[in-house]
Formats: structure tokens, sequence, C-alpha cells
């Protein structure tokens, strides 16, 4: 697996070897994949490591008394020492496994929540993100007669940061951003986020479903008191992601879901629950999915989150320069620090329409709201496409995507 | 014409297109020849709610028979709205009511059927069928 030339670029021949299902074609055209934002697709490490477990067979975690399942427990557990160091975490017992991160954001607003938000009290979240990170604290409020507050974002999809102020009151018990957007591609200042709010002892949680994939991440240099991500956005199985949590806040968490696993000891009178991190991982988890996540995240680390971010970059700017030479295009999100996704609109072809169309040319892209209906509201729009890159995709992508583009809007 | 009439006029009408963006620049062509709703039609109460585009649909009974209008802010899914007032408008409840309007199918089409596929179109067709319902009963 050499995926760097030596001049630190990024092999992409190479790499594309490790994924032979962007080697396709749809509708007789050759595939281009450009909806990583939603999805990523796995390279044969992950399917490899995975297909392995279903074939030799495994035993149920933490139960173990016969070889599979102590080999399933070795390989799971593993995969949080993976993620632990991934992320820097100080203590592996700070990574919960969960679905994703819409799980994690609601184990965090109901765990944290029902602990510390009460009546009067107040949330703050930002207007670009979404719905996950939305719907749980508003659920979350209305239970608990809370608050939840919004840090506006400008014209250009800049968050206002400086509303910060305003907006923190004694109140407010927790503030939860997305780190990138995933329609506007904002990468959003939260280290200053986190050292204001630690200013007035508010612990802050990170959204990172469009970041890790993207960026290097350092938990303890962000010194943020929560993190959730998906691990089907890195590479890896769907159904699997983690919340990572600084111990103090774990500690004094209400467990999210009752069942097996998370228990210390039950009977009909009172249950007294499991050690981190097992208090918050009730019932059987993905076990072969987050075999295939540790295998993802060690596929990623291996090339090199910095190499990655530096690359993606790259296309970001040529696909974003290429696009505004075609006619009729605005883009929708124009932050001079952005990451991997471009969000775009046409003047006469509705969002739907595109998406349709570039599909029948073999380009795959995401149309409609993307599950932050307040950004279409902001920009008084009914939705948007939206393309996003990834390591794997290369110039060729980009002009095809271009030329497809040029055909489709000159249809209407 | 029967309803099966037209509707095999429609999948002789696409039989021509060998390219999906053929098939796609006729759907377009229809949904461009459709007359915009009046505005007054624009209404909430009208509208059929598809995650990416929006579907408005009116409905009127006359002389025994459902009359439709309709119109998307999405062309493509204009056109598929042009299509189902083709079969389905000026026809009885029953007819209605019974259609399987299989045509999506054979032209290909049937992505855009799929009920996960929040276009509007799956919404229409329950929608055209419900006052298909409705006057059926103001009928009898």
């Amino acid at each position: 697996m050499i995926h760097c030339t030596e001049d630190m670029a990024l092999d992409i021949q190479t790499i594309r070897k490790d994924f032979p299902v962007l080697d396709q074609k749809v509708y007789n055209k050759p595939l281009v994949y450009l909806d990583n934002a939603a999805t990523t697709q796995r390279p044969i490490q992950v399917e490899e490591v995975v297909s392995q477990y279903y074939h030799n067979g495994t035993g149920n975690i933490h139960r173990a008394s016969h070889f599979l399942s102590d080999k399933s427990t070795m390989a799971f557990e593993n995969c949080r020492d993976i993620i632990q160091n991934f992320l820097n975490a100080k203590h592996r017992e700070e990574i919960i496994f969960t679905k994703g991160t819409t799980e994690a954001i609601n184990l965090v607003a109901q765990g944290f929540g029902e602990v510390f938000v009460g009546e009067g009290d107040e949330v703050i979240v930002s207007e670009m993100e979404h719905h996950s990170n939305i719907v749980p604290w508003q659920l979350l409020c209305d239970r608990n007669n809370a608050t939840l507050k919004v840090i506006p974002f400008d014209d250009n999809g800049v968050l206002m940061v400086d509303k910060l102020d305003e907006l923190i009151t004694e109140k407010t018990k927790i503030i939860s951003v997305t780190y990138i957007s995933n329609v506007l591609g904002t990468i959003n200042p939260v280290r200053e986020i986190i050292a204001k709010a630690h200013q007035h002892s508010i612990p802050v949680m990170i959204d990172a479903a469009q970041a890790v994939q993207h960026t290097p991440i350092d938990v303890q240099e962000l010194d943020c008191d929560f993190l959730a991500f998906s691990g089907h956005k890195i590479y890896g199985p769907t159904g699997t992601g983690a919340l990572y949590g600084k111990k103090e806040w774990l500690e004094k968490m209400k467990p999210y879901q009752g069942g097996g696993e998370m228990i210390e000891r039950v009977s009909f009178k009172e249950t007294s629950f499991n050690q981190l991190p097992y208090k918050f991982e009730a019932g059987t988890p993905n076990i072969i999915g987050f075999i295939g996540l540790a295998e993802a995240i060690k596929y990623v680390t291996a090339i090199g989150l910095e190499a990655i971010a530096a690359y993606e970059e790259e296309l970001l700017h040529y696909a974003t320069s290429e696009l505004l030479k075609v006619d009729g295009i605005r883009i929708i999100g124009t932050s001079p620090n952005k990451s991997s996704v471009i969000s775009f609109i046409h003047e006469k072809a509705h969002h739907y329409d595109l998406g349709m169309l570039l599909d029948k040319l073999g380009i795959a892209i995401r149309t409609g709201r993307h599950c932050a209906d307040p950004i279409a509201d902001h920009f008084d729009i009914s939705g948007s496409a939206r393309a996003s890159v990834s390591f794997y995709n290369t110039k060729e992508d980009i002009d095809l995507f271009i030329a497809a583009m040029k055909r489709v809007v000159q249809m209407f | 014409m029967s309803l099966q009439e037209i509707e095999n006029e429609i999948v002789e009408e696409f039989s021509v297109f060998e390219d999906w963006m053929d098939k796609y620049s006729y759907l377009i062509e229809l949904g461009n020849e459709l007359p915009e709703i009046d505005a007054k039609h624009k209404t909430n109460e009208n509208l059929i709610r598809g995650c990416q585009s929006r579907v408005w649909l009116v409905a009127d009974f006359r002389e025994g028979k459902v009359f439709f209008e309709g119109d998307s802010d999405a062309i493509i899914v204009k056109g598929l709205v042009a299509l189902m007032l083709r079969t389905l408008s000026g026809r009885t409840p029953e007819e209605i009511m019974n259609a399987k309007l299989g045509f999506i199918d054979t032209i290909g089409l049937n992505q855009h059927l799929s009920p996960t596929r929040s276009n509007g179109l799956v919404a229409m067709i329950k929608q055209m069928k419900l006052y298909a319902v409705a006057y059926n009963k103001i009928a009898k």
C-alpha cells in the first residue's frame, strides 16, 4: 500500500485500484462519484476484513467463553483503540460506539440534557446545522422547557462567531456546532468557539461528520467536550460511528438506552450501570461493521489526512473555478475557508432536474435540501445541487462533471 | 380514446428514444409545453409536498368526469405531470381509481415511482386517486 509519491502528492492511480467500485459504468457511462458527503465508497481492504469475519464466523462480544467470541471482542475493542489514536483521545473509554453521528448527538442531547439542561436553560446551535444537530436539541428543549438559540451565518456562509458573545448567557448549558457544513462546505472556527464557551465553563459538542475524513482532528488540542462522526463517511461500513466525550462529562451523564451490556447488576428493585464506555453501549452492536471501520481508519491514516486535505483542496478549487465557467451557475457557500463540497443552483434548471440529467450521464451528485432546511431558507432557495469530492476523485472526474453540466444546462 | 390507448400512444412515443438524454429532453419538452397553472392555484392546499421538487394539483368534477391541472417547479417532474394529466384528466372516477399506469414502467421512468424517491410523483398519483374516490362518492 504505497499511496504517496516522493513529493508527498497522492498516488491517485494506486488509490483507485483499492476502489474498484469506482471503475464501473452506469447507464453505459463511466461512473463519476461526486456524492461523497452523503456516503463514501469502501476500499477493498475494508471489504476483505468484513467478508473474512463473515466467512470465518463471529461470536458475540464481551461474553467470551469461546474462541470466536474472544476473537471478535479483541477485533472490536481494537477499533476503539484505533479511534482513540485517530482522534488522540486521552482515554480509550472516552470513545463510545454509536450507529453514527445522529445517534451520538441524540445520546448527548439525552444523556447530558436530562442532567444539565432544565427549565429556562439555553442550548446554542448554528444556523448551518444538519437536522441531526438541530432536532435532538429541539426535542430536549421541548421536554425540559429550555430554549434553543442560533448562531447566524452571513451570505457567504461564514458563521458570525462574534454574535456568540450576545448569545451566551448564564443560562447556556451547551453549544453544539458543525465543524464543516455539509451544504456550504464552510470550515468553522471551532477552536475560537470552544475557547469562548470555556471562558463561561460551557461545554461544546462538535459535529465532525464532514470533518474527520478531510482534516486531522486532535480532540485534546481542540479541547472540545464532545465530538461525533460517522463510519460510512470515512470509507467504513454504514451503521457505525463514534462519540468522543470527555470522561468527566460522560461519567456524570445518564445512560442513553437501557439493555444488555450497559448494566453492572440488575434486579427488579434497582439496576447499577456498567462503567464507561459500556454504560452507553446497550445491546449487541454492529460488531463486524466496527471491525471494518477500524480498517477504514487505518487506510485513511496510512495515506495521511494532511496529504488528503491538500489534495482535496486542490480538487475543490479546480472544480469551483471550472463550475463558475458554466453559464447561469451560482455557488451557495462562498466562505474563503471551505472543504470538499460545492453546492450550486442554476438560473433556469431546477436542482432536481440537474441531478436527474447528470445521473443519466454517469455523474452522481446530491440534490435537494441536504437535511439542512434553515440553509435553504437563509438563501430563499428551494434546494441546491451538491458535488462533493474525495481523495479518490481526479481532475478527469471534474472535467467529466463540468462537460456534463455544460451539456445539461443547454437543455433549459 | 381509452386509457389503455393513451398509455400505448405514450409508450410508442418514447420507444423512438434510444438514449436516456433524448428521453429526458422529450420530458423537458412536455414540461415546457404544459401551461403553468394560475398563480392563485399555487396554494399550500394544492401543494403535494415532495422533498426535492414541488408539485401542485387542482381537480374539478364536471359531468361525471374529473379534470386535473398540475404544475411543478422542476421541469422534468412537470413533464411527468403532463403525462399524468394526459392519461388521467377527463376520465371518470372509476377509471382513475382502477388505473394501473403500467406505461411509466414500460417507458423506463419507474425510477421516479420508487416510494423513497421524494419527487412528488408518487404522492401526486395517490392524490389523483383520492380525488377520484371522493368524487365517486359524491356521484353516488
